[in-house]
């Protein structure tokens, strides 16, 4: 099986900062909206080149993604930065109307997801912003798996014409994937190739995925495991060549089972090709206090939950 | 200048087009439409800097943006008697398959409009954005944005305020549609606004008033006033005081044509009101 390995644990929101340097530098039209959280978003350096591309909004969310779609108009590329919950939940009208159904080429960027954020609870830690963004119509949206996709990612989208959602998170995490990569939007990575089960995955849980590949491997189950960075649109055809090949599936993400890349998974395959399904995705819960090792724990949401899925899947067959 | 008789005439023709549109299809909002007419016809026939082909980046032109989009009728209208579009399609206004949806939208293609709206309390933000982007371009054109009283209580609206004011957005004049009517009666009866004079110049507004929103003259002279305090460090607010219903009788100063189509007698009552002067549709 391949090996992966980990280069040195980074933050997936400092991919999207440093993404956002390298895209200042290189497009003019790329502009920056962040409401009061420059520092966690690791906007600063954007800021400090391109001061006069750089607007702060204040705690006023709803204002930033109007003033985003309207800073289109005239050909600008507005990525706008808060967490996740902020990101969504709380401008889920103004995302709707203004960008969505608008057609507006903005780049919502969404740091501090899931139950990952940690010690903050659950008034920051959306786990519905998948969920969210993807019932959109004409809405891209991409859950990246460390920091090397998700500044390849960030560099990406800007020459997107669309309206994108991307999520990252804020701890240190695996870095593993190719710093020279070639992101593209709406394409499956294969990251290991089995024929006993395949293991769809995405965001933080691609490392964990990969980690119980290796358990899986040393017990003789050999699992497909594929990095799904974009939700929507999904990689309909890579899904279905895996599933085909070993007749059963775990997903695994950072969010509720309900709206996640667990359901848009379980429509293809109940439309197109019958398969068992096990979900490592939290059971329609508020998250909590706590560190994100131990809350990735309590939920379920790590490499020996999947390797109990995928034994579980595996017997359903 | 253009001939201003002309321009009256084009008010009276765009308020049988609302009439005409409403009852057609049974729905739709005369009311603020109505009262909209003098305004809608001034900026987009006197006031507005604008390119003979309609692009979506609008670059080297003013802008403008309908916030309380259920005024749709008077937008089609005037957008399409300003030949954005065909007049004959005001046929389809909330027809299916049209591009005329019931709130405007980019959406269908129709030209002339930059965003969607119907969701109130949005089109400040909006405007600000797209006026921000004028200054990083260099353009030294204007936007344009309308918004109901009503649609004042939206939360939205005060954040776009603030940040105008507090980061000297000065290439934007908001006029705001004070006809002190909602769905639900009179906006003091709602929830009341208070001064909404001083409240925009509390958060640092340049602010005045058209007092008679509903005479053209006064709302081409107030609007001219309103263009030339732009560019003073400061966002430029117009208190634009209306009737709702404007121009037929049984529909002014009352909320119950807010969001109500006349019927067959009613509709000829109100046309008899406001003969053909340009050609209907």
């Amino acid at each position: 099986m391949k090996k992966y390995t980990d280069t040195g644990k980074k933050d997936t929101r400092s991919g999207f900062g440093d993404g956002l340097t390298e895209l200042g530098k290189k497009n003019k039209n790329v502009v920056a909206l962040c409401a009061d959280l420059t520092g966690s978003l690791k906007m600063d350096e954007f800021k400090a080149n391109h001061p006069e591309r750089f607007f702060q909004v204040g705690i006023a969310e709803a204002n930033m993604i109007g003033m985003a779609a309207g800073m289109t108009i005239g050909g600008k590329i507005p990525f706008t930065g808060t967490f996740a919950n902020f990101s969504t939940g709380r401008v889920y009208d103004q995302i709707r109307q203004s960008v969505a159904y608008s057609g507006k080429n903005v780049k919502i960027c969404a740091s501090h997801a899931g139950l990952t954020l940690g010690e903050d609870g659950a008034t920051h830690q959306i786990l519905e912003d998948i969920g969210l963004m993807k019932m959109l119509p004409e809405m891209t949206v991409i859950n990246t798996c460390d920091y090397n996709q998700t500044k390849a990612a960030t560099i990406a989208i800007a020459d997107f014409e669309g309206p994108v959602y991307l999520r990252f998170g804020r701890p240190k995490v695996a870095n593993f994937t190719p710093a020279d990569q070639n992101f593209q939007i709406g394409k499956a990575v294969q990251l290991q190739e089995g024929t006993d089960v395949t293991i769809v995955a995405t965001g933080h849980l691609v490392w964990e995925a990969l980690q119980a590949a290796e358990t899986l491997n040393e017990k003789g189950i050999t699992a497909d495991v594929i990095n799904i960075h974009t939700i929507k649109p999904l990689d309909d055809a890579a899904i279905l060549k895996s599933v085909k090949k070993t007749g059963c599936v775990v997903t695994a993400e950072e969010h509720n089972f309900l709206g996640g890349l667990g359901e848009s998974v379980a429509r293809l395959l109940s439309t197109q090709h019958p398969a068992p399904q096990e979900f490592i995705a939290t059971n329609d819960t508020f998250g909590e206090s706590g560190t994100p090792e131990q809350l990735m724990d309590k939920y379920g949401l790590n490499a020996s939950a999947i390797v109990a899925a995928v034994n579980k899947v595996i017997a359903r067959k | 200048m253009a001939d201003y008789k002309a321009l009256e005439d084009l008010v009276v023709q765009v308020r049988r087009d609302i009439l005409r549109q409403v009852h057609k299809v049974n729905s739709g909002h005369p009311g603020g439409s109505l009262g909209c007419a003098e305004f809608f016809v001034a900026l987009f026939n006197e006031l507005m800097e604008r390119n003979d082909t309609f692009e979506m980046d609008g670059i080297d032109e003013d802008l403008f943006f309908l916030s309380n989009g259920h005024i749709s009728p008077v937008f089609y209208s005037v957008l399409a008697r300003a030949g954005y579009f065909p007049v004959e399609e005001l046929n389809t206004f909330r027809l299916l398959n049209s591009r005329l949806q019931g709130h405007p939208t980019t959406h269908e293609g129709l030209p002339g409009v930059r965003i969607a709206s119907g969701s109130l309390g949005q089109g400040i933000s909006v405007s600000i954005g797209a006026a921000l982007t004028k200054k990083l371009n260099n353009d030294q054109h204007i936007i344009y944005t309308l918004c109901g009283d009503g649609e004042l209580q939206e939360g939205q609206n005060w954040e776009a305020i603030m940040y105008a004011a507090g980061n000297k957005v000065d290439n934007l004049i908001v006029t705001v549609d004070l006809n002190g009517q909602q769905i639900d009666g009179s906006t003091d009866n709602v929830l009341p606004l208070g001064n909404v004079k001083s409240k925009f110049e509390a958060f640092g507004w340049d602010v005045m008033d058209i007092e008679k929103g509903n005479d053209l003259k006064a709302v081409m002279s107030g609007m001219k006033k309103a263009k030339e305090k732009t560019g003073n460090g400061k966002p430029v607010c117009v208190l634009l005081h209306t009737v709702m219903g404007n121009g037929v009788d049984f529909m002014m100063h009352t909320h119950d044509w807010h969001g109500k189509a006349p019927n067959d007698e009613q509709l000829e009552n109100a046309l008899a009101q406001n003969p053909v002067t340009l050609g209907d549709y």
